[in-house]
C-alpha cells in the first residue's frame, strides 16, 4: 500500500466507552486497601487538631496563604522557606523514578488520584447501574424512566462526592471546622465558594467523564515513564510464550494443533480500565494495575491451568522463560540505586537542615544613595536597612553588635541603644546608622559583620556587610 | 477491506502510510479534544465581547460587563487607604516626637515618608537626601537650622527664604563686597581667616587681620568660634561640610556676594500627616539630632 491510495482517514476519532467489568483477586485486594488508606486520609487530615498557643491556628495541616505561613504538625513554614516544598517535589519525582524503575506505573495503577477517584467513580456505577453488560445495555435502551432515574442517581452520587473532594481540598487552605459552618450557613466568602465549586467540578469532570482520557491524552507522565524502565523492570505482561497460540477451550488436547494457555475469552480486556488488551504488549495507555492478571488468574483456576499467565514480571524473565533458561528478579541495579541514593541525600539535606534551622535570622540592606556621607567632624556615616525575622512565638529583644572597624559606633533610628526589641512571629525592620572615623577605613569598601544576639536565649545571627567611605 | 497491520511493538493499528521502512502509527486524537479546542476560540472571543478589548480609531471597546483595571485600581486604592487609616489618623493627632517614638507609627512613617521625600524631595535634595550641587546634604549632621525633629518640621511647612509664608525661614548674609561693606583686602584678610578654619594652608599674617574683620562683621551670626547659630541659620564654617564653597576662591565669593538657597514651604501642598511623616523620615536619614 502506497501513500497514495491509502484510505482517507479521519485524523480525529469518537470516544470509545470503556466499560471496565468487576474483578476479584489479589491487585483488586490491594486496590482497595490503597483507596481506603488515601482516601481515609484525604478527608480526615484537615480535621486533626495541633495545639499551638494562643492566636495561632490549631490545626495541624494548614496552609495559611493569607498569614504567609504553612503548617504541618509542629513544622512552621515561612514564605523564604519555601525551598523545603521545593524539596518535597524532589523527593516526590525521584520517588516515583524509583518506584518505576523497579515496578513499572505503580503510582499510576495504585495510587494515583485520578486513578483513585475513577475507582471509586467506577465503583459507584457498578453499585446503581450493575456490572458490564448491564451497563453496555443500559446505554443501548431508548431513554425510559429507569433509565434516566439509575443516571440521575449515578451523577447525584457523584457530585455529592465531587463535592466532599472539593470541600476537602479548600480545608487544607482554611480552618476545616469554620470553613464548613461558613459553607453550610452561606457565609463563606464568594472566593471559597468559586474553589470550592472549582474543584467539585474538576473532580467530577475527570473521575467521572474523562477517566481513561486523562492518562492517555492529558497526563505527561506516560510521555517519559519508559525512560524509567529498562529490561529487569517489573511490568505486567501478557507471557506470550505460554499464552500463544490462543485458541477456544474445547479446541485445547481436541488432538489437532497444540494451543497456548490464553483461552482467548477477553477477560483481560474487559476488566481494564483503560480498555487495553495487555496481550498485543506494553502500551501507552496500560496504567499497571494489576487488574487484568486478576481476571486471568481467576480464569486459569477455573480451567486448571497454572496462574499468572498474565503476571508481574520483567522483559528479561519473560526472554528466559520463553527460551526455558532461569529467571531471577532482580532489584539493586545501578539505576535503582542512584535514584535511591539521590532520595536519600535530598532527605538527608531536608531533615539536617530542618533539625538546625534557626528560628532567628537577620538580614541587611546598605542605603544605595548616598552610599555615604561625610559627617562635620570628619567621620563617615554608612545607612542601612535592617530586618530581623523573629521566627518563634515570643516576643524577643536583641543586641546589635558590628564588627570588623574597631571604633566603629552604632545608632539605631528611634532607639536609644543597640537594643531592638521585635514581637513574636513577625519581621522587625529597622533603620541603622553606623559611623566611623575616616582613619579606620581600609579603603572605599571595608567587610564588616553585623550579628544579633536574643537577649534571652543568647541565639546569635550575623550578616556580612561592606562598610563604604571614600577611596583611599 | 485491507488487512489491519499492528505495531509490534506499541500493539497500535498503523494507517498504512511507510516511509523509508518507518510506519506511520494510526493514533487519531479523540474528536472531544478537538471540541474542546472550539470551545476555547469561542471562549476567545467571547472574552473579547465582555471585556475591553479590541483598538479602534478612537480608543477600544469597552466591553459589555463595564470592566476594566483602572477601576479595580482606583477600588484597591482606596481599599489600600483604608487599611492605613488606622495609622494616618494617629500621626494627624500626635506630634512629630511621639510618632518617632512609636516603634509601629516610626516604621510607617518611614516607609511613607520615604515615599514623599522621593516624590517631592529628592528633585533638589537626591534621593536618600544625598544632596545635589547648592543643595544640602540631608543625610548628614551638618543642619544650618537646626536638625530635630520639630525644626525639621518647621522647615517643611514653612520653607526657607520663601517670600509667601511669613513664618518662613529667613536670613540673609550681606553681600560684603557688593555692597561696599567691606573692601577687597578685608574681603582677602577674612578670606584667609574662614580658609584657616578648614584646615588647610594660610597665610598667617593675612589671617591675623582676617580674624580682626570676622569678629568685626561676622560674629555677630556665625559667633564667636565660628560654630554658627541656628536660630539665624548661620552655618558653622568649623564643620568639614560645605553648601557653596570649599576653596578660596569660593569662600571670596561668597564673602563677596552670597548665594541664597530657597526651599518652598510644604504646607498646603501636602497634607498635615504626610508633613509629619516626611519630616520623621527626613530625621532618620541620618544626621537627626
Ligand atoms: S492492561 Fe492490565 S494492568 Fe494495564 S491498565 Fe489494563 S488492567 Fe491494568
Ligand atoms: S484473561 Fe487470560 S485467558 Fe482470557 S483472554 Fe486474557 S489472557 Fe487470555
Amino acid at each position: 500500500m502506497t501513500v497514495q491510495d491509502a484510505q482517507p482517514k479521519s485524523l480525529f476519532a469518537a470516544q470509545e466507552k470503556i466499560y471496565p467489568q468487576r474483578v476479584f483477586g489479589k491487585f483488586r485486594l490491594i486496590k482497595w486497601l490503597v483507596l481506603g488508606v488515601l482516601l481515609g486520609l484525604y478527608y480526615v487530615m484537615p480535621w486533626l487538631r495541633w495545639d499551638r498557643g494562643e492566636g495561632v491556628p490549631d490545626q495541624a495541616l494548614l496552609v495559611d496563604l493569607p498569614g504567609r505561613r504553612a503548617y504541618f504538625f509542629w513544622i512552621e513554614i515561612w514564605p523564604q522557606e519555601v525551598y523545603y516544598f521545593a524539596g518535597i517535589l524532589m523527593l516526590g519525582a525521584f520517588g516515583l523514578f524509583l518506584a518505576t524503575a523497579l515496578l513499572g506505573r505503580v503510582w499510576c495503577g495504585f495510587t494515583c488520584p485520578q486513578t483513585v477517584w475513577t475507582d471509586l467513580f467506577l465503583f459507584v456505577e457498578r453499585w446503581i447501574e450493575g456490572d458490564r453488560n448491564k451497563r453496555i445495555k443500559l446505554d443501548k435502551e431508548p431513554l425510559g424512566v429507569r433509565k434516566i432515574g439509575l443516571k440521575l442517581a449515578k451523577h447525584g452520587v457523584w457530585l455529592l462526592i465531587a463535592l466532599l473532594t472539593g470541600g476537602a481540598w479548600a480545608m487544607y487552605f482554611n480552618d476545616a471546622p469554620t470553613l464548613v459552618r461558613e459553607f453550610v450557613t452561606g457565609q463563606a466568602s464568594s472566593a471559597q465558594y468559586g474553589f470550592i465549586a472549582l474543584f467539585t467540578g474538576t473532580t467530577y469532570l475527570l473521575a467521572g467523564w474523562a477517566r481513561e482520557q486523562v492518562c492517555i491524552y492529558m497526563c505527561p507522565w506516560p510521555r517519559f515513564q519508559s525512560a524509567m524502565f529498562d529490561e529487569r523492570t517489573m511490568l505486567v505482561t501478557y507471557e506470550e510464550w505460554r499464552g500463544e497460540p490462543r485458541g477456544k477451550v474445547k479446541a485445547l488436547g481436541a488432538g489437532g494443533e497444540k494451543l497456548g494457555d490464553c483461552i482467548d475469552c477477553g477477560l483481560c480486556h474487559h476488566v481494564c480500565p483503560t480498555g487495553v488488551d495487555i496481550r498485543l504488549g506494553q502500551q501507552l495507555a496500560c496504567i499497571g494495575c494489576g487488574l487484568c492478571i486478576d481476571a486471568c488468574n481467576g480464569v486459569m483456576a477455573k480451567i486448571g491451568r497454572p496462574t499468572e499467565l498474565i503476571t508481574y514480571d520483567s522483559l528479561y524473565n519473560q526472554a528466559q522463560r520463553a527460551a526455558n533458561l532461569p529467571a531471577k528478579h532482580r532489584f539493586i541495579r545501578p539505576r535503582t540505586m542512584l535514584y535511591a541514593a539521590i532520595i536519600a541525600l535530598i532527605g538527608a539535606a531536608m531533615v539536617l537542615s530542618l533539625g538546625t534551622r534557626s528560628r532567628l535570622d537577620v538580614s541587611l540592606q546598605a542605603d544605595r544613595s548616598p552610599i555615604f556621607v561625610r559627617l562635620s567632624n570628619g567621620d563617615i556615616q554608612n545607612g542601612y536597612s535592617i530586618k530581623i525575622l523573629n521566627m518563634v512565638r515570643e516576643d524577643a529583644q536583641y543586641d546589635i553588635k558590628v564588627s570588623g572597624i574597631e571604633q566603629i559606633r552604632l545608632k539605631v533610628i528611634g532607639q536609644p541603644g543597640s537594643l531592638v526589641s521585635v514581637p513574636g512571629d513577625s519581621v522587625g525592620t529597622f533603620r541603622m546608622l553606623l559611623h566611623a572615623p575616616a582613619s579606620a577605613l581600609s579603603d572605599d569598601s571595608t567587610p564588616i559583620k553585623v550579628t544579633i544576639e536574643d537577649q534571652t536565649t543568647h541565639e546569635t545571627s550575623s550578616h556580612d556587610a561592606v562598610f563604604r567611605g571614600p577611596a583611599k | 477491506m485491507a488487512e489491519v497491520e499492528r505495531d509490534l511493538a506499541t500493539g497500535v493499528q498503523t494507517t498504512g502510510h511507510e516511509w523509508d521502512g518507518i510506519k506511520e502509527l494510526n493514533n487519531p486524537l479523540p474528536r472531544w479534544w478537538l471540541l474542546v479546542f472550539y470551545a476555547c476560540v469561542i471562549y476567545g472571543l467571547g472574552y473579547t465581547v465582555f471585556y475591553p478589548a479590541w483598538p479602534s480609531l478612537s480608543g477600544y471597546t469597552k466591553g459589555i460587563l463595564g470592566y476594566n483595571s483602572h477601576a479595580d485600581y482606583y477600588t484597591d486604592a482606596a481599599a489600600a487607604a483604608e487599611g492605613k487609616k488606622q495609622f494616618t489618623d494617629r500621626i494627624e493627632t500626635l506630634g512629630v516626637d511621639q510618632i518617632s517614638q512609636d516603634p509601629q507609627l516610626l516604621e510607617f512613617s518611614l516607609a511613607g515618608g520615604q515615599a514623599v521625600f522621593n516624590e517631592n524631595c529628592a528633585q533638589c535634595h537626591g534621593v536618600g537626601g544625598q544632596g545635589l550641587r547648592f543643595y544640602p546634604v540631608l543625610a548628614d549632621d551638618n543642619w544650618i537650622w537646626g536638625g530635630r525633629l520639630a525644626d525639621i518640621e518647621q522647615t517643611v511647612r514653612h520653607g526657607i527664604r520663601n517670600a509667601d509664608d511669613p513664618e518662613a525661614r529667613q536670613s540673609l548674609m550681606p553681600s560684603f563686597g557688593v555692597d561696599g561693606l567691606l573692601d577687597k583686602a578685608q574681603i582677602a584678610d577674612v578670606t584667609e581667616y574662614v580658609v584657616s578654619l578648614t584646615g588647610a594652608e594660610f597665610d598667617a599674617a593675612a589671617k591675623d587681620r582676617g580674624a580682626k574683620v570676622f569678629a568685626e562683621n561676622c560674629v555677630v551670626c556665625h559667633g564667636e568660634n565660628a560654630a554658627g547659630n541656628k536660630e539665624l541659620g548661620a552655618p558653622s564654617l568649623t564643620s568639614n561640610i560645605w553648601q557653596f564653597t570649599g576653596d578660596r576662591a569660593a569662600f571670596a565669593a561668597h564673602i563677596n556676594a552670597p548665594r541664597h538657597g530657597v526651599m518652598p514651604a510644604w504646607q498646603g501642598r501636602l497634607s498635615d500627616d504626610l508633613i509629619k511623616m516626611v519630616t520623621v523620615y527626613v530625621h532618620s536619614l541620618g544626621g537627626g539630632q
